[in-house]
């Protein structure tokens, strides 16, 4: 393929943009002190934040799969009115900030909100300052990526292959399990990917909402930001970390993102 | 309190010494203009934004930007390059970390204490009587983090007493104690006396005896290299002043000395 | 064992309005231009799409009735359907694919796998087991569709176009195949084609649709010898005119009056075929008594001898040689006269 030159003002435009995240990255490496890495990593606070992180990633993007699936096969499929206005809702975590969200779930899941009022009451289920919070947090800010990538998946397959695994004899639970989430299979885990690295990086709705306490809801984003003030240098690893999920979160996704080879 | 008037008069003859020497492009306290950026701990939301105020219409042509948060934040804040004019902290160790790493310009001074106390939600639904009911099972208590002051001195309190208690959440400022506790989700927290009176009548105090209870020190300082020292050092001295004094009394602060 | 369908839907801008049946042993070609409705109506049959009145019964039993509101969902249907693109699962290979349908209707793993692994040797894709679709030819694809519909042993076989996604050279081969395979399918067959060389090669019967409706049906002889419509005419590539005869003449709908040694009485159709149209530079003198002026509309090459559309009172297709288009000087717009004799002319009842 021959090369196409480069008109000036787009190479510069191109390279300001690309030095624009290139730069802070590099600072975050160049910064950080090696030397104390293993220390800093290994540190149980760091551990504990770690392993309270990717449990509660892992199990808001299961929430996120589990209920996610279904409203996005219903977004797709089926016609309803209102169906807008709830795609809408469901997208909305997306663009809301993070610290109005985690007020939001207060208001509805805390001690006295319009739902945790009731579980405090009838079981004496309180959700802020648990693991179970943290998740909540998560995960409400999670499904959505989770849902308009499926979503989309679903309506951009063929759905003739449904048709044609109907005419062969197949119900609807074995045509969706056999033939449609196999085609969209993709986009599911793009979409459980995205979900997932986003659970990973929340803070402010999870520090509202959950709170903060190493072991319980202190996760790695809110461990990063405390340790800001007390030992840099460790954040800086932390945030090394955090950012090299981040980039194999890309790699994994890297064939949607610019097209197949 | 005495040497506390000494300090006062120092600052004011200096600041006078200053302008005066300062050539004829020095401003004067009566052409101060211009915007200083006034980083403050969290407990002096109310406080200050009222001090704030009275100084803006006592100086037309100024500016005064706030920036409240926990000690310990704002630190990390103006150490990373963030323009601040004045720091005002909770403790005296958020200040001496300021000086140790070469931030400060001139000496600090201290321009109020605080005492701690015990808040609820107004009404005291879980009927908190002292100390020991924090530990009492089913109360959620929550404090700030320890290198915050109010959370620093939570555990000091808390030591003194000889009560143990877990936090559920380790907050980033004392407002945020509050607020949870305002909004139900927390049963108790500890903050200063002046975070129950500015919150109202949606908490309430119930007090820490004093033989237990830890005295805050805030103390003040110009940040070096302030891009506006001579504002800076004017909100300064007029926190220092009788008239700044006495409004920090009325929001419930102890005297400077 | 019988279908017998009459289906009443619309989609879209198609109104299809249309009865069907199939007996035991015939190969049913439905044949029409595109657009006609085709598909949709094999689709209804298959329940795939709803039918507002009318009814589907497979040997007797309902599949579906807008009267009663019965309708037996198509995953429930004893047919097997072999779609126009084939649709072959692309996440599963080859063999997976053929076994999905008795998978899907609850035969045990291994007996699946047997018998889909029997159909594949049957088709002559034994060794492509393991392979996937994207791997294969587009024939090869088709006859894997094929074995994929028949393996679960349907009552009723559709298929949608079946060698319309084939280029030219293999299509002659797959349809000698499929018609092998069709033969030998003890089921109901019914074929979906605009290809008239497909119906007549595939089938015992041909069922001719036009915008939603039926416009004619019998075996592939009666419908060419016997055209009922411009469409099937055009296929077969003779001029169809329609009129009322009267001893001798036919009275066209256009007007003109057609000499015709057959024409008795009532509604008919009259057939010339092209070469038996003459044409002149001058108005002809002599015997015959159909004589129309004209206008070319077109001269078209067709394999050796010349086509010329001739608009006009009357108007025709005449073939002629290339000769006589030299003699004659036929340009597009030139005028000529057009004449053919009484006895070329083949009527027959509308």
């Amino acid at each position: 393929m021959r090369r196409e030159r480069v008109p000036i003002v787009v190479a510069v435009l191109a390279t300001i943009g690309a030095a624009f995240f290139i730069l802070p990255l590099l600072g975050l490496i160049v910064r950080s002190p090696w030397g104390d890495a293993i220390k800093a990593l290994t540190a149980p606070e760091t551990i504990e934040a770690l392993k309270l992180s990717m449990i509660a990633s892992l199990s808001a993007t299961l929430i996120g799969v589990v209920l996610g699936v279904p409203l996005a096969w219903v977004f797709a499929r089926v016609e309803f009115p209102g169906r807008n206005l709830l795609r809408a809702l469901t997208t909305l975590p997306m663009v809301l900030p993070p610290v109005v969200g985690g007020i939001a779930l207060l208001l509805a899941f805390g001690r006295r909100g319009l739902v945790g009022s009731w579980l405090d009451t009838t079981f004496g289920i309180t959700l802020p300052f648990t693991t179970a919070g943290v998740v909540m947090a998560e995960t409400f800010v999670a499904m959505p990526f989770l849902i308009i990538t499926v979503e989309a998946g679903l309506r951009s397959m063929d759905r003739r292959y449904e048709e044609a695994a109907r005419t062969l004899g197949a119900k609807r639970w074995r045509v969706f399990t056999r033939v449609t989430l196999p085609l969209i299979g993709p986009s599911l885990f793009a979409g459980a990917v995205l979900c997932w690295a986003r659970a990973l990086g929340e803070f402010g709705a999870t520090i509202t909402f959950a709170g903060n306490f190493p072991g319980v809801t202190q996760t790695m984003p809110l461990a990063v930001y405390l340790l800001l003030e007390t030992n840099q240098e460790a954040s800086y690893i932390l945030s090394l970390v955090l950012l090299l999920i981040s980039l194999l979160v890309l790699v994994a996704l890297r064939h949607r993102w610019l097209g197949s080879a | 309190m005495g040497r506390m008037r000494n300090r006062v008069l120092l600052v004011c003859v200096a600041t006078a010494l200053v302008t005066a020497c300062g050539g004829s492009a020095a401003p004067t306290a009566t052409t101060l203009s211009g915007t200083a950026f006034i980083f403050a701990a969290a407990s002096l939301t109310d406080s200050f934004k009222a001090l704030g105020t009275a100084f803006q219409t006592a100086h037309p042509g100024t500016a005064l930007q706030f920036n409240f948060a926990g000690s310990p934040t704002l630190v990390t804040q103006i150490e990373q390059g963030a323009s601040a004019d004045v720091f005002a902290s909770a403790d005296i160790t958020n200040m001496d970390k300021m000086k140790t790493d070469g931030f400060t310009a001139g000496t600090s001074q201290v321009f109020a204490h605080n005492k701690l106390t015990i808040v609820v939600a107004a009404g005291n639904p879980r009927g908190i009587t002292g100390l020991a009911d924090l530990a009492k099972p089913g109360v959620i208590y929550i404090t700030a983090a320890k290198t915050v002051p109010a959370g620093k001195y939570a555990l000091q309190i808390l030591a003194n007493s000889g009560v143990k208690v877990t936090p559920r959440s380790l907050e980033t400022d004392v407002k945020s104690v509050v607020g949870k506790i305002q909004l139900g989700e927390a049963d108790a927290g500890i903050v200063y006396t002046t975070d129950v009176i500015a919150a109202g009548s949606k908490v309430q105090g119930v007090p820490i005896p004093d033989s237990v209870n830890v005295i805050a020190t805030y103390p003040i300082v110009t940040v070096k290299g302030a891009r506006n020292a001579e504002l800076a050092d004017a909100f300064i001295a007029d926190v220092l002043s009788a008239d700044g004094q006495a409004k920090l009394k009325s929001f419930g602060f102890l005297p400077a000395s | 064992m019988s279908l017998d369908a009459a289906v009443r839907l619309t989609l879209g801008a198609l109104a299809l309005d249309i009865g069907l049946a199939i007996e035991e042993g015939e190969v049913v070609a439905l044949l029409g231009p595109n657009g006609a409705g085709k598909t949709t109506l094999l689709r209804a049959i298959a329940g795939l799409v709803p039918i507002t009145s009318g009814h589907v019964r497979l040997d007797g039993k309902v599949l579906e009735d807008a009267a009663t509101g019965d309708y037996v969902p198509t995953e429930a249907r004893p047919i097997g359907f072999v779609f126009q693109d084939y649709l072959l699962f692309p996440h599963l290979s080859v063999l997976d694919n053929v076994s999905f349908g008795l998978r899907s209707r609850g035969t045990p793993p291994r007996d699946a796998s047997e018998k889909a692994a029997r159909w594949l040797e049957l088709v002559g894709l034994n060794s492509y087991a393991r392979a996937k679709p994207n791997e294969l030819s587009g024939g090869q694809r088709q006859r894997v569709a094929l074995a994929r519909a028949l393996a679960p042993d349907p009552r009723l076989l559709l298929l949608d176009e079946p060698l319309a996604a084939l280029d030219v050279t293999t299509r002659a081969e797959v349809r000698r195949d499929l018609k092998r395979h069709l033969a030998s399918f003890p089921g109901l067959r019914l074929v979906v084609t605009h290809d008239p060389i497909e119906a007549v090669a595939l089938a015992d019967r041909l069922v001719v649709m036009e915008n939603g409706k039926l416009v004619q049906t019998g075996t592939p002889g009666e419908v060419t010898e016997r055209p009922r419509s411009q469409y099937v005419a055009d296929l077969v590539g003779v001029n169809l005119l329609a009129g009322h005869a009267d001893h001798g003449l036919v009275h066209l709908t256009g007007g003109s009056v057609v000499a015709a040694a057959a024409a008795e009485s009532g509604e008919v159709f009259a057939v010339i075929h092209p070469r038996a149209v003459a044409l002149h530079q001058r108005r002809p003198e002599g015997s015959p008594r159909n004589v129309w002026p004209g206008r070319i509309k077109g001269v078209e090459m067709m394999g050796g001898r010349v086509r010329v559309r001739i608009a006009g009172d009357v108007p025709v297709v005449a073939e002629v040689t290339p000769a006589a288009l030299k003699e004659l000087n036929l340009d597009e717009g030139a005028e000529v006269w057009l004449s053919f004799k009484a006895t070329d002319v083949g009527v027959y009842p509308a």
